[in-house]
C-alpha cells in the first residue's frame, strides 16, 4: 500500500465523519492550545528575566565580604567578617585577565540644589563602572581615576535626578550637597530604565572612598569586576580567590559569577515553563482519551469493512496502520489548530498588553505537534490493533 | 486446482464442540462452474470462507494451485486472497463512503499497484460492467443491481483464478439477479473458477457442477 493511498483512504473516513472529526480534532487542539499559549508566556517571561539580568555583561563576577555555602542571602554585609576594602579592589585590576573593577558601595542619601530635595539611591562607585556594567555617560563624564584616598567630592547624576533638580538647567559644574557636604557635577548618565521595579536613573554616583564615609561603613559592599571575554571564568576565579585569600589569610569573602548566576536563573526559569507547559499538557491528554473513544466506535461501527478489507487481500498490518492513520491523522490536524490557535492567542494578548513578554520558539511549537502526533498514535493502538485482530468471517457476518 | 484432503471445521459454542465441516474431500479444476446448495446451517458458507483463505480448517489439508496453504501464515495467506481470489457478497460489502470507482479500486490499492496501471484497469472495469457515467457515485446513489456489479468488477480487478460468490442475488429482484448471474458466468469463459453458492435450485442447476450439502458433509450423487 502506498502512503498516499493511506492517506487518501484515512481522510475519506475522516471526511465522511467531518462532524465527529472535528470535535475529536477539537480536544487535541484546545490541549495544544493551551500549552503553546502557556509555554510562549513562560518562554517570554524567561527571556525578559535574563535580558534583565543580563544587561550589565555576563563576564561579571561579583565579590562580595563574607563566606556563603549556600545560594541564599549574604549576611557577611551585617556580619562580623572582615570586610573588602577599596585597596582590595585595586588590589585585583593586575590580575591577567581582569579588564576592569568597580568597587560599590549602595545607600539613600539626600541630595540638594538650591532648595529643592530628592532622597535618592546613592553609589558609591570607581572610575571604570560604566565599563564594567556597560552604562554610558550622556554629557560630562564619569568619576576620574582619583586617588582612592584622596577622592575629591565629585558627583555624576542619574538621569532622573538630573530632570528632577535641573530641570532646563545645565547641570555641569553646579554644585549639589550630597549628605552635608558639597560636590561638583561632572556628569549626566543616559537613562537606562527600570529594572524589575528598581529605578536605575533616580541614582547619585559618587566616588567609593567618599561613599564610605558618607554612609559611615567600614568596607564595601561588593567588588564587581569584568574579565576578557573569551578567558577561563575558573582561572580568573581562582586567581581572585588566591589574591584576596593572601590579603585576608582567609576565604572571608563570595565571588559570585554572573554567569553561573544566570545559568541558574535560566535553569529556574525552563523548569517553571516546562511546569506549565505540562499543566496544559494535561488537556491534550484528555484530548487523547477522544481520539480513543472515537476510534474504539469507528471499529465497532466498520467491523463488516474491516472484514471486507480482509477479503480483498488486506493484510493485518495494513488494517492496523489504516486506523492509526485515522487517529493520527485526526491528533496531526488537531495539533495544528491548536499550534495556529495558540499562537494567535499569544501574539493577541501581546498586542492588548504590550508588558506581556512572549515568544514562542520553533522548537516548542513542533515539539507540541510532535506530543500531539504521538498522542494520536497512543490513543489509536488499542483500537487499531482490535480492528487488524478481528476475525474476519465473524467482521462480515454484522452489519 | 482446489484440493480439500478431509477438511473438517469444528467450532466450539459454549462448551461443547460443533462440526459444521466433516471430512470433506473435494478438488475444482481451474475453469469450473460450481454451485453450492443446501439447507441453512449445511456448512455452505463455512466451505466458501475455506476455499477463500478467510478461515482455515480445524484439521485436513488444502492445496490451492499445487501449493498447501493451509499452514501458511496470515500475511501469506492475504498475499493470496489479495492475488488469486475473488468475493462477491449478498450484501454487496461496498464501502459507503467511497466513490464505485475507488471502491473498485480498493483490491489495487492494497496490494500497491503503480497508480498508472490502477487507473487504467479501473477504467477498464467501469466500461466493461458499464457503469463509467456512475464512477463517482457513492454507493447510496446506485441501484442494487448497480451496486453488484461494482462488487464484481471490484472482485475480479485482481484478475483472480478463483471467484466465490455468496448468495450473489439474494438482495436482488429476479431480472437484476440474472443479469449478474450471466456477468459471472461470462467469467468462467476466460478461465475463472466460479463457485456459487446458493439456496435457488434453478440458479444452482446451471452450473456445470452442482455440490449438494447437508450436516456438513458434501452429499455423493445427489439425485
Amino acid at each position: 500500500m502506498l502512503i498516499t493511498d493511506l492517506i487518501r483512504l484515512t481522510s475519506s473516513s475522516f471526511l465522511a465523519y467531518r462532524m465527529r472529526s472535528f470535535l475529536t480534532g477539537l480536544g487535541i487542539a484546545i490541549g495544544i492550545t493551551a500549552v503553546i499559549l502557556l509555554t510562549s508566556i513562560g518562554e517570554g517571561l524567561h527571556q525578559f528575566v535574563l535580558s534583565e539580568f543580563s544587561q550589565f555583561g555576563t563576564n561579571l563576577i561579583a565579590i562580595q565580604p563574607g563566606k556563603t555555602q549556600t545560594q541564599g542571602g549574604n549576611v557577611g554585609i551585617f556580619g562580623s567578617v572582615r570586610t573588602i576594602s577599596i585597596e582590595d579592589a585595586q588590589s585585583l585590576r593586575l590580575l591577567p585577565n581582569v579588564e576592569y573593577i568597580n568597587p560599590s558601595i549602595t545607600g539613600n542619601s539626600e541630595v540638594r540644589f538650591e532648595g529643592k530635595t530628592r532622597r535618592t539611591t546613592t553609589i558609591g562607585a570607581g572610575h571604570d563602572m560604566t565599563k564594567v556594567l556597560s552604562t554610558r555617560i550622556k554629557t560630562g563624564s564619569f568619576l576620574p581615576d582619583d586617588d582612592p584616598t584622596q577622592a575629591r567630592a565629585l558627583v555624576v547624576l542619574g538621569s532622573k535626578v538630573r530632570d528632577e533638580l535641573f530641570a532646563g538647567v545645565n547641570p555641569l559644574g553646579s554644585y549639589v550637597r550630597i549628605g552635608g557636604q558639597r560636590y561638583r557635577v561632572i556628569g549626566v548618565m543616559e537613562p537606562k530604565g527600570q529594572m524589575l521595579g528598581f529605578d536605575l536613573d533616580d541614582t547619585v554616583f559618587i566616588p567609593a572612598a567618599r561613599a564610605l564615609e558618607l554612609f559611615n561603613r567600614p568596607g564595601l559592599m561588593e567588588i564587581q569586576l569584568s574579565y576578557k571575554a573569551g578567558s577561563d571564568l575558573n582561572n580568573v576565579m581562582s586567581a581572585i580567590t588566591k589574591r584576596l585569600i593572601e590579603r585576608h589569610g582567609r576565604e572571608d569573602f563570595t565571588l559570585i559569577p554572573q554567569e553561573k548566576a544566570l545559568e541558574v536563573l535560566s535553569s529556574v526559569l525552563n523548569v517553571i515553563t516546562f511546569a506549565v507547559g505540562a499543566l496544559g499538557g494535561i488537556s491534550l491528554l484528555v484530548g487523547g482519551v477522544g481520539i480513543l473513544t472515537i476510534m474504539t466506535m469507528a471499529v465497532s461501527e466498520r467491523t463488516a469493512e474491516i472484514g471486507l478489507l480482509r477479503a480483498l487481500g488486506a493484510q493485518e498490518r495494513q488494517v492496523l496502520l489504516l486506523f492509526l492513520g485515522e487517529a493520527i491523522l485526526l491528533s496531526a490536524s488537531g495539533g495544528l489548530a491548536g499550534l495556529a490557535l495558540g499562537i494567535g492567542i499569544a501574539q493577541a494578548l501581546h498586542g492588548l498588553f504590550p508588558a506581556l513578554p512572549v515568544h514562542t520558539p520553533w522548537l516548542f511549537a513542533i515539539l507540541a505537534e510532535l506530543s500531539a502526533i504521538s498522542i494520536g498514535l497512543l490513543a489509536g493502538v488499542m483500537p487499531a490493533r482490535r480492528a487488524a485482530r478481528l476475525d474476519p468471517v465473524e467482521a462480515l457476518k454484522t452489519q | 486446482m482446489i484440493e480439500f484432503e478431509r477438511v473438517s471445521r469444528s467450532f466450539t459454542v459454549g462448551d461443547q464442540q460443533v462440526s459444521a465441516l466433516r471430512d470433506i474431500n473435494l478438488s475444482i479444476t481451474s475453469g469450473d462452474y460450481v454451485s453450492i446448495m443446501g439447507p441453512s446451517g449445511s456448512g455452505k458458507s463455512t466451505l466458501l470462507n475455506l476455499i477463500g483463505l478467510l478461515d482455515r480448517p480445524s484439521s485436513g489439508t488444502y492445496t490451492l494451485d499445487g501449493s498447501n496453504v493451509t499452514a501458511l501464515n496470515d500475511t501469506q495467506q492475504a498475499r493470496i486472497r489479495s492475488r488469486k481470489i475473488g468475493f462477491v457478497f449478498q450484501s454487496f460489502h461496498l464501502v459507503p463512503r467511497l466513490s464505485a470507482a475507488m471502491n473498485i479500486e480498493l483490491p489495487l490499492i492494497l496490494a500497491g499497484i503503480p497508480v498508472q496501471e490502477r487507473k487504467e484497469r479501473v477504467q477498464k472495469l467501469l466500461e466493461n460492467y458499464g457503469l463509467t457515467d456512475r464512477a463517482h457515485h457513492r454507493p447510496d446513489q446506485l441501484s442494487g443491481g448497480q451496486r453488484q456489479r461494482v462488487a464484481i468488477a471490484r472482485a475480479t480487478s485482481m484478475h483472480p483464478s478463483v471467484l466465490l460468490a455468496d448468495e450473489p442475488t439474494g438482495n436482488l429482484d429476479q431480472t437484476t439477479g440474472r443479469e449478474v448471474i450471466n456477468l459471472l458466468e461470462q467469467l468462467t469463459e476466460q478461465n475463472v473458477t466460479l463457485i456459487l453458492v446458493t439456496h435457488d435450485p434453478a440458479l444452482g442447476e446451471r452450473a456445470s457442477r452442482q455440490l449438494h450439502m447437508r450436516d456438513g458433509e458434501i452429499i455423493p450423487n445427489h439425485r
